[in-house]
């Protein structure tokens, strides 16, 4: 007994040492896992209140680029209510958007990473707005990422340039779907894989959000075929696909809610009854 | 005593919001960031609690975690060099550490220059390790150590030179 004390005694920062190291492993491991960096994460009020005044500054540098963002889909929206006829050929309508089953609300972006390889956005909406985890988020020219965590004003968000993000997608042409992953080296460009080798897939092709989820709605833009090839079992195609929203400067997004996905979820796991 | 934790308390936050807020964007080539809050554990008092020393760095890698979300993986790296750092300081001092005499403002450039790049690169190692998590990106995890060390090893020198020459 008094051998083990000793022990203790002698080594005892390097056991502190052990213990501060396996404590900040296990939060390391948490935030690879999807849905798990519950402790450490920036939705406090410490840290989100640091960086929304920081962000009221940094709002002014880029008013001009975010305006003209803002206008264009003004623009866009206006072309479609005018327009209402060809509403169906537009990318960004379809009756899903204007059903009651999905609700909009804004939100900004308050900080925004892209460089590493598990990139977390920050909104300055929270509980409070009634914001949940596994809510969308979207720009206005397309996907932006999934609700991680909420704080009382602030809400985390895994960005699709997250190597633990997985997001339905498909063809815009054909239905043929598959998953959307990052490998974490491009901001810009993004990869879709398992789809069907039958699929017809031409360079251009674009890609939208497949709606079989329930976090997003379907027909949500997500980018353009880059280049595609065979995975190693020559059995489905891998694409990289080149994002329609800039990742790198995001101000303005919209989070998505789906009024019916306590339903869905409850149909899905209790398919009897 | 007194001033000694008042300087090191303004150091802790002064580093950790100038990480968080402006160091982190910088982005250069796309990728490459300093991480100069390291500095903070570089330069603590050499005569120290080692049992404080070490909670002062998990604290401080866990601040800068807190603030970029990304998990333990900057309190694991800072509370490591902080373990190293007396082997470092003697094999990059020698007989001057030894004697406990040593001040960082008066000692040789060039084992200084070791002393950090020592630290700085063990420490990018294992926050990339961490960070990327996957052995088979093994090349891309020391393409970022080596690019973002440089980065930082000049930020801390350019840092030191400066503060030493105001007192």
């Amino acid at each position: 007994m008094q051998q083990i004390i000793n022990f203790i005694i002698r080594n005892k920062s390097f056991l502190f040492y052990l213990l501060l190291f396996s404590i900040a492993f296990v939060f390391t491991i948490q935030s690879h896992s999807y849905h798990k960096s519950k402790f450490i994460n920036s939705a406090n009020s410490l840290s989100g209140g640091i960086y929304s005044s920081v962000n009221n500054v940094n709002e002014y540098i880029h008013l001009r680029a975010q305006n003209e963002l803002l206008q264009e889909e003004n623009n866009q929206l206006r072309s479609v209510l005018f327009n209402q006829k060809d509403s169906l050929q537009t990318t960004f309508t379809d009756s899903t958007y204007s059903g009651i089953s999905y609700k909009f609300s804004p939100a900004i972006v308050i900080k925004n990473s892209y460089s590493l390889s598990n990139n977390m956005l920050l909104l300055n909406k929270g509980k409070r707005d009634s914001i949940q985890q596994d809510f969308g988020v979207i720009s206005s020219k397309g996907i932006v990422g999934i609700v991680d965590n909420t704080s009382k004003k602030y809400a985390t968000v895994i960005s699709i340039l997250n190597t633990t993000s997985r997001i339905s997608a498909q063809l815009k042409k054909s239905n043929h779907f598959g998953s959307l992953i990052w490998n974490g080296k491009s901001p810009h460009i993004v990869q879709l894989t398992e789809i069907q080798k039958i699929a017809p897939i031409q360079k251009g092709d674009t890609i939208i959000t497949s709606g079989r989820s329930a976090i997003f709605p379907k027909n949500i833009p997500v980018g353009t075929v880059e280049s595609y090839h065979l995975d190693a079992s020559e059995n489905y195609y891998t694409m990289q696909v080149r994002l329609f929203t800039d990742m790198t400067s995001l101000e303005h997004v919209y989070i998505i809610e789906n009024k019916d996905v306590e339903e869905i979820n409850a149909l899905l796991n209790n398919p009897h009854e | 005593m007194n001033s000694i934790v008042l300087t090191h308390s303004f150091r802790f936050i002064i580093l950790a919001l100038l990480q968080v807020l402006v160091l982190s964007h910088i982005n250069f080539l796309g990728y490459i960031n300093p991480y100069l809050y390291i500095l903070f554990i570089l330069l603590f008092p050499l005569k120290n609690n080692r049992i404080i020393f070490l909670f002062l760095s998990f604290l401080l890698g866990l601040t800068i975690d807190m603030f970029l979300d990304s998990g333990g993986v900057h309190a694991a790296a800072s509370v490591t060099i902080a373990y190293i750092r007396p082997f470092i300081l003697k094999f990059s001092f020698g007989a001057v550490y030894d004697h406990q005499t040593m001040k960082f403002s008066n000692v040789e450039f060039g084992s200084k220059l070791t002393y950090i790049t020592i630290l700085t690169v063990v420490h990018h190692f294992v926050l990339f390790s961490l960070e990327i998590f996957n052995f088979y990106e093994i090349i891309l995890i020391l393409k970022n150590t080596l690019f973002s060390s440089i980065f930082t090893i000049i930020l801390c020198i350019l840092t030191t030179i400066i503060f030493n020459r105001r007192k």
